[in-house]
């Protein structure tokens, strides 16, 4: 008889660890879908390690509990999950060959020496790396290293794979390489992907799902878009990509869709719905409560004095150019509003800018898409 | 005048450790019984010592002593040191602080104690007293090094057998034994030449019918320095240095 599979592949209920006093992570709780890519984001020190050594199985959570399958993990050793771990150091055993590396798995679960071998075979066909079957690890480059670790690890065939920051030894080049061969094999695979990371690039281009965490606690899960576009708080957005934070004081709101605010000596009315984010916390605004409004660099328009007309002046925010950084993709500005406050800025080039020729000192006017802007309740 | 500086500086400091030795080693050739003069290049006294049959038993004796116990303590050491870096237990500290405080225990106070433990326990002294504090001396020494080998390599490794599926047994005689197997081989060795060369201790605990190499020098060595006790102790020096080179090297090895 088979059972209906249910979509939910991991389960934390209300997990936390502590080290000694150092709370490493405080009453998680994560569903994580079967067939996912997902990314656990954030700073060092924040828990995502943690975490995943507790789905593998190396430490067992102080309290709570975790199901993989809808099986309780609880009194699991590793060596008994349905889970691999490719690690950070890659962890390949030195006095075995690649090929006995990837057959090692196999070879503990008693098959037969003609299906173990096919099965490490298969595996390092995956990764391409059958030339180099009879290589030790430490003949190999720090990228091949890497994918005998995931060979190793796919080889049997996990539900679930981890992946602890994989991709941090290699160049940059090799990096963007294997992200985009990591998510073809997990499409190809179809098991879950559970990869941490503190690279937010990597999180929002490979995911199907990101986790932000930071000091033990899960600040928001969802879609990359979702996390970038609206970030539930001030550390999930800075976090995540780079943002200005702009303070302004709440003057109206009719309650639904228009809040009126005091922003930079400006009035300015900002809309809800233009884009489509949710906005949580939005109709407990009212009149005389700070909030911040967030702006993305590369939401930020920037004029020229020429550029505009001078009645519409006050439309902008004017503002003074400190820096100019040419960038090849984009020309990012730092500047400086008549507050103090300094915001950056990236301009892309265009049909109507072709140059992006910015001096210092050099007066600009600054506004944004309405609604492009993300509002959050004041954080001290 | 820097270089010079530090080439004799280096002379001097190598001289003093190394010139008894070369002093011993020269006699040894020394065509002349009892002066101390040079009287040409013999081989005689190493002729003389190949032939005196008391004396290859006495080392074979040894030689047994240090084979068996550098087994055992080997053994027990690289077990030991296992368990101190796999598990986290109370006290772990404290009792890897008692493993050095009896590598640096005076060997004297090693001796007599274990003669009195022996001599309350009823046990004959002899080859069994001897070959149990030959054990126990040469463990820390094991434990010591087969321990830093092992801090030496990743512990991610030992994580990634047991994800693949290993057993703590499979993960052990898979993966941690292969890759200690350089440090138990030189525990094992310096093991074997603690045990070859030990005197102090050995004297309080073995009995008048079981000789032992070092022993008999020594006992020799009380009537009169003969040659032929210089060319057994430059073969035994040879010996050490043959084993501590091989030692040295497997330890120096890629990990």
């Amino acid at each position: 008889m088979l059972l209906p599979m249910s979509d939910t592949i991991i389960e934390l209920r209300s997990v936390s660890k502590s080290f000694g006093s150092l709370m490493a992570l405080k009453n998680v709780e994560l569903r994580v879908e079967r067939g996912k890519f997902v990314t656990l984001l954030g700073p060092s020190g924040c828990g995502k390690t943690t975490l995943l050594r507790l789905l593998a199985g190396f430490d067992t959570p102080t309290s709570g509990e975790i199901f993989i399958n809808g099986r309780s993990m609880a009194s699991l050793p590793p060596e008994k999950r349905p889970v691999n771990t490719v690690f950070q150091s890659y962890a390949l055993f030195p006095h075995m060959t690649v090929f006995d590396n990837v057959a090692f798995g196999p070879k503990l679960k008693g098959l037969g020496r003609k299906e173990m071998e096919r099965q490490a075979l298969e595996a390092l066909e995956m990764v391409n790396l059958v030339d180099l079957a009879g290589r030790r690890p430490n003949q190999l480059s720090g990228g091949q290293q890497q994918r005998v670790a995931i060979a190793r690890a796919v080889v049997n065939k996990p539900l679930v794979l981890l992946l602890d920051e994989p991709l941090n030894a290699l160049d940059y080049k090799l990096r963007k390489a294997m992200q985009i061969e990591l998510k073809q094999l997990q499409r190809k695979l179809g098991i879950t992907f559970i990869f941490v990371t503190h690279d937010q690039e990597e999180a929002l281009s490979m995911s199907n799902q990101v986790v932000v965490m930071n000091h033990g606690c899960i600040e928001q899960v969802g879609e990359p878009r979702e996390i970038y576009e609206s970030p539930r708080n001030l550390f999930v957005a800075r976090f995540v990509g780079e943002i200005n934070v702009l303070d302004a004081e709440v003057l109206s709101s009719n309650g639904g869709g228009v809040l009126e605010v005091a922003l930079e000596g400006r009035k300015m009315k900002l809309h809800k719905t233009s884009n489509g984010h949710k906005a949580n916390g939005w109709k407990a605004f009212g009149p005389g409560d700070r909030v911040h409004v967030l702006v993305r660099p590369e939401d930020l328009r920037v004029y020229r004095r020429e550029d505009i007309e001078p009645e519409d002046a006050s439309d902008f925010f004017p503002a003074t150019v400190e820096e100019a950084i040419y960038k090849g993709a984009t020309v990012d500005l730092i500047v400086s509003l008549a507050s103090g406050g300094r915001l950056s800025a990236s301009q892309f080039f265009n049909e109507d800018d072709d140059q992006l020729e910015f001096y210092r000192g050099e007066q600009v006017f600054l506004d944004w898409v309405q609604g492009w802007e993300v509002v959050l309740p004041h954080e001290s | 005048m820097n270089r010079v500086f530090k080439f004799s500086f280096m002379s001097v400091v190598y001289s003093f450790l190394y010139l008894p030795m070369i002093v011993l080693i020269v006699y040894s050739f020394n065509n002349s019984t009892y002066s101390l003069g040079w009287k040409g290049v013999t081989l005689s006294w190493y002729n003389e010592l190949f032939s005196d049959f008391s004396l290859w038993e006495v080392a074979l004796n040894s030689l047994t002593v240090a084979g068996i116990s550098a087994t055992f303590a080997t053994a027990l050491g690289s077990m030991s040191a296992v368990a101190f870096y796999r598990y986290s237990f109370r006290g772990k500290d404290f009792l890897y602080g008692l493993i050095y405080i009896l590598i640096m225990a005076p060997e004297i106070v090693m001796g007599i104690s274990f003669l009195i433990l022996f001599v309350s326990l009823n046990i004959p002294l002899g080859f069994f007293t001897l070959l149990l504090a030959h054990i126990t001396f040469c463990l820390p020494f094991v434990v010591v090094t087969v321990y830093s080998r092992m801090t030496g390599f990743d512990r991610n490794i030992i994580e990634a057998a047991k994800d693949l599926g290993a057993s703590e047994f499979e993960c052990f005689r898979l993966v941690i034994l292969p890759l200690l197997m350089p440090g138990v081989v030189a525990g094992w060795l310096l093991s074997f030449t603690l045990s070859m060369d030990d005197v102090i201790i050995s004297f309080f605990v073995t009995g008048p019918e079981f000789e032992i190499l070092p022993l008999k020098i020594y006992s020799l060595v009380r009537m009169g320095v003969k040659p032929e006790i210089n060319a057994l102790c430059t073969i035994l020096f040879g010996f050490t240095l043959a084993v501590v080179m091989i030692a040295q090297m497997l330890l120096k090895e890629k990990k």
